[in-house]
């Protein structure tokens, strides 16, 4: 009985027991552990004091490029993995291919290098 | 059947494994700092301190488990958990010698890659879920880190994966044995990406130098925050098990992994995941961490474009010699 | 660099700022790892960025000034030396200063070079510990921070043994009295000393290599926090925070109290103002009062260690009606001691002027257009003691 999903199966066990045990050990700490809710306890930790403002608010746009020059990125470089492991029956030709397909990555690179998008001093 | 046997055999194994060396670890980690800084480090609890990190493991057992009434019940207590399976789960396609693999799958370094850089969300989940600004500010920069050092990182893990043609880990391995060491021969491409690839595996582990998201000096614990006893635990022992699986996959990747003269496979591949996860921590006590702007910058300005070249590099070098 | 330069507002209106941007109102302290005690900054963050920060001191309030006016005289110095607790010798030295100088008292010679002696050492002793506590600020507790704060530890180890051997205590001295010390050098002390300074100054180019010559730490400190000479000296700090500005001022040299008359003090400078100067100052510092320590050690005199009149009675002495200033250069600045006597055994007022408090006072200034991890960098390098701060 092999399927193409068979190699996979191990990684289902690994998972599941790992799941498991990260799921049952917090479930112990609830049954040794002390008990004893009070409203200072359990308030938010800032320095000792009392919050002001929200934490659930915009965030600076900065973080916002990184997510997007990630998605750019890595799924470009994750289409190289197909193209690396077949690459000696493609030859200079597949070579070729996969130089034009990076060198817009490499453009890409440069062009928000020059925009400024990579100094997040200021 | 037979597989479900192998695999169940192997994924309890790796578990059980990995949670004894990650005890062990800490246990060598603290003794490892202590001399460095001519302290002793733990004695008391078993010969030379040994039973230490158990020890520990029990008393945060008996912890209270505090949640912030704040806090987004459900995201703060299902990152703990994600957390360490995202770490473990990563463990299962290494090979620890010719036939100890638990999954040897075609796509391995996809594989580990991928769930890698899961690590990240419960991360995010718990610095998102506490409601903390420490946590938040933690939450964000762990964000940031992670996803900008995955570019470096999946274009260092490709230079391996041209020069031997798979992405399965037994095979890059098999390579190795049977031509060099990727940090032998062709060293001009191994060394580099090796560099790389470790540089980013530790930013993704958040280890110092990287480890702004929870600069416990700026941001108080950043995302650990908020948690206590078990969970907290949980985070750091997902923490550990990231960089021991990372040097492992390192040692695998580019050092031969169980390829070495006189002793067994597993043995060597033992050896140099220790040494690497060693070297790791002899870091960790040396440097000052790097400003949240200064680690993306490295990471965009000179990483990501030396992975790029030696990504094309290792294609002319394989195309012209191979 | 004059765009580092730029005065910013520290009495920003926040409603003022960009309406557009979200800001958020960290509390960052009193509990925090790295406020070097219970000090609190309420940071106005655009992102990572500070837009205003609103230091907030007071937490370690101990009423110090107040209870100096219901003891004697000499009752005083166990009481101040927890006021800079990394560098207690020198608080207890300003004070007893202030009432020689009312008394008109004079001091032997060789309590004079002790004085400068213990004050070198105690300098030597607190920027060992000023250098480490940055470290672990920008390093971590769990990283290479500890490294170099145990390594300094384990100095400052040596000279607290030395004081001990002197004094009997390592914390607690109250080995200066009116008219001199209490406590003269014991046997063989003399070789112990010469044996740390040698030890010391071997070991502070692995601090260097460690700290000031680290890629990272410049990079972490260079072009940060720079505070510039005419503001710093317009917000009273100084020390070796200012000297970093580029101020060539020290009261060991400019206004020679104790023993400082008698050596040549080369004053430490740098040019920058940015935390790195601040760091390089402190570490060229030590190297100068090991300098300075051995000298007082060498030209030791002999002769009494005090000039005071010995009585029944030390709790009943009376400072005749008066008031004066005194200022000695602690190892982080000026610390004055302002005193008011009535004629009677207990102060009528004693004001005592912290350095750090000034140097604190520097943050609205310099926080703004810095991130959070440079705000650590930055309250590290000023080395702000908060018991001296609050009193």
């Amino acid at each position: 009985m092999e399927t193409p999903l068979t190699p996979y199966l191990p990684i289902a066990l690994v998972l599941l027991i790992a799941g498991g045990m990260a799921v049952i050990i917090p479930f112990f700490t609830g049954l040794l552990g002390p008990k004893s809710v009070n409203p200072v306890k359990s308030s938010t930790f800032e320095g000792g004091n009392i919050v002001v403002g929200s934490t659930r608010q915009r965030f600076a746009v900065k973080f916002y490029v990184v997510a997007l020059l990630f998605i750019v990125f890595d799924v470009e470089a994750v289409f190289l993995y197909p193209w690396a492991v077949n690459f000696k029956a493609l030859g200079w030709f597949g070579y070729a291919t996969m130089l034009v397909f990076a060198s817009t990555l490499v453009v890409a690179l440069i062009y928000i290098w020059k925009k400024g998008a990579l100094s997040w001093e200021s | 059947m037979n597989e479900l046997i192998h695999g169940g055999l192997y994924g309890g194994m790796i578990v059980g494994v990995l949670m004894t060396t990650t005890a062990m670890a800490l246990w060598f980690e603290r003794k490892f700092a202590a001399r460095m800084q001519s302290r002793l480090g733990p004695t008391m609890v078993g010969p030379s301190g040994l039973l230490q990190p158990f020890a520990d493991v029990v008393k945060l057992l008996q912890k209270e488990d505090i949640v912030p009434f704040q806090a987004d019940r459900v995201l703060f207590n299902l990152a703990p958990p994600l957390g360490a399976i995202a770490a473990i789960s990563v463990a299962a396609v290494i090979p620890f010698s010719a036939d100890i693999i638990a999954a040897d799958l075609d796509v391995g370094v996809l594989y580990l890659l991928a769930i890698g850089a899961l690590g990240v969300l419960p991360v995010f989940i718990a610095g998102w879920g506490s409601n903390n600004k420490f946590a938040l500010l933690g939450g964000m920069r762990a964000l940031a880190q992670s996803v900008s050092y995955e570019v470096p990182l999946v274009l260092a893990a490709l230079v391996p994966v041209i020069l031997t043609g798979s992405m399965k880990l037994s095979a890059i391995v098999e390579f190795q044995a049977t031509h060099h060491w990727l940090v032998v021969w062709p060293f001009f491409l191994g060394v580099p990406a090796f560099i790389i690839f470790m540089l980013a595996m530790l930013a993704e582990a958040n280890r110092i130098p990287f480890d702004i998201p929870e600069a416990e000096s700026e941001l108080v614990a950043g995302i650990t925050t908020e948690y206590t006893g078990i969970k907290f635990a949980l985070f750091y022992m997902a923490e550990y098990v990231h960089t021991l699986v990372a040097s492992a996959v390192g040692a695998a990747l580019f050092l031969g992994g169980w390829d070495g003269p006189f002793a067994p496979g597993l043995g060597w591949m033992v050896a140099k995941t220790l040494a690497l996860f060693g070297f790791v921590y002899w870091l960790r006590w040396t440097l000052l961490r790097f400003r949240s702007d200064q680690l993306m910058a490295l990471c965009w300005r000179y990483l990501v474009p030396a992975g790029v070249v030696l990504v094309a590099a290792s294609a002319v070098w394989v195309v012209w010699v191979g | 660099m004059t765009a580092l330069l730029r005065r910013v507002d520290p009495y920003l209106k926040i409603e003022a700022y960009d309406p557009e941007a979200e800001l958020m109102l960290l509390h960052f302290g009193p509990q925090h790892p790295s406020t070097h005690g219970v000090f609190r900054m309420d940071l106005y963050l655009d992102g990572e960025l500070i837009v205003k920060a609103v230091p907030h001191c007071g937490y370690l309030h101990r009423a110090v000034e107040k209870l100096c006016e219901k003891l004697a005289y000499v009752q005083l110095t166990p009481i101040v030396d927890k006021n800079d607790y990394v560098a207690p010798m020198t608080n207890e030295l300003a004070l007893v200063m202030a009432f020689e100088a009312l008394l008109k008292q004079d001091v032997p010679r060789r309590a004079r070079w002790l004085r400068s002696l213990f004050a070198e050492l105690q300098r030597v002793a607190s920027h060992l510990l000023a250098i480490g506590t940055l470290a672990i600020d920008l390093g971590g507790a769990l990283g290479g921070g500890t490294t170099v704060f145990m390594h300094c530890f384990r100095e400052r180890e040596l000279i607290l043994d030395l004081f001990e051997a002197v004094t009997g205590s390592r914390f607690h001295y109250n080995t200066h009295t009116i008219g001199g010390n209490r406590h003269d050098l014991p046997e063989g002390w003399a070789k112990q000393a010469k044996d740390a300074i040698r030890v010391i100054r071997e070991r502070l180019p692995e601090y260097g290599a460690l700290t000031i010559e680290n890629r990272i730490f410049q990079q972490r400190m260079q072009k940060v926090g720079v505070l510039d000479g005419e503001l710093a000296l317009e917000l009273g700090v100084t020390g070796p925070n200012l000297r970093a500005s580029g101020v060539d001022h020290d009261l060991r040299r400019d206004a020679p109290y104790a023993a400082y008359d008698e050596v040549k003090v080369n004053v430490v400078t740098a040019q920058t103002g940015d935390c790195f100067a601040r760091a390089i100052v402190r570490v060229k510092e030590i190297e100068e009062s090991l300098r300075l320590a051995e000298c007082f050690l060498d030209g030791l005199p002999e002769g009494p260690i005090n000039g005071g009149k010995p009585t029944k009675m030390a709790v009943q002495t009376k400072v005749p009606v008066g008031q004066t200033y005194v200022g000695i250069e602690t190892p982080r600045g000026e610390l004055g001691t302002w005193l008011v006597a009535d004629g009677t055994h207990t102060p009528y007022r004693l004001k005592i002027r912290p350095a750090s408090l000034h140097s604190l006072s520097a943050l609205p200034y310099v926080l703004p257009g810095h991130t959070v991890s440079d705000a650590i960098a930055i309250l590290g390098s000023l080395d702000p003691i908060m018991g001296e701060v609050d009193r």
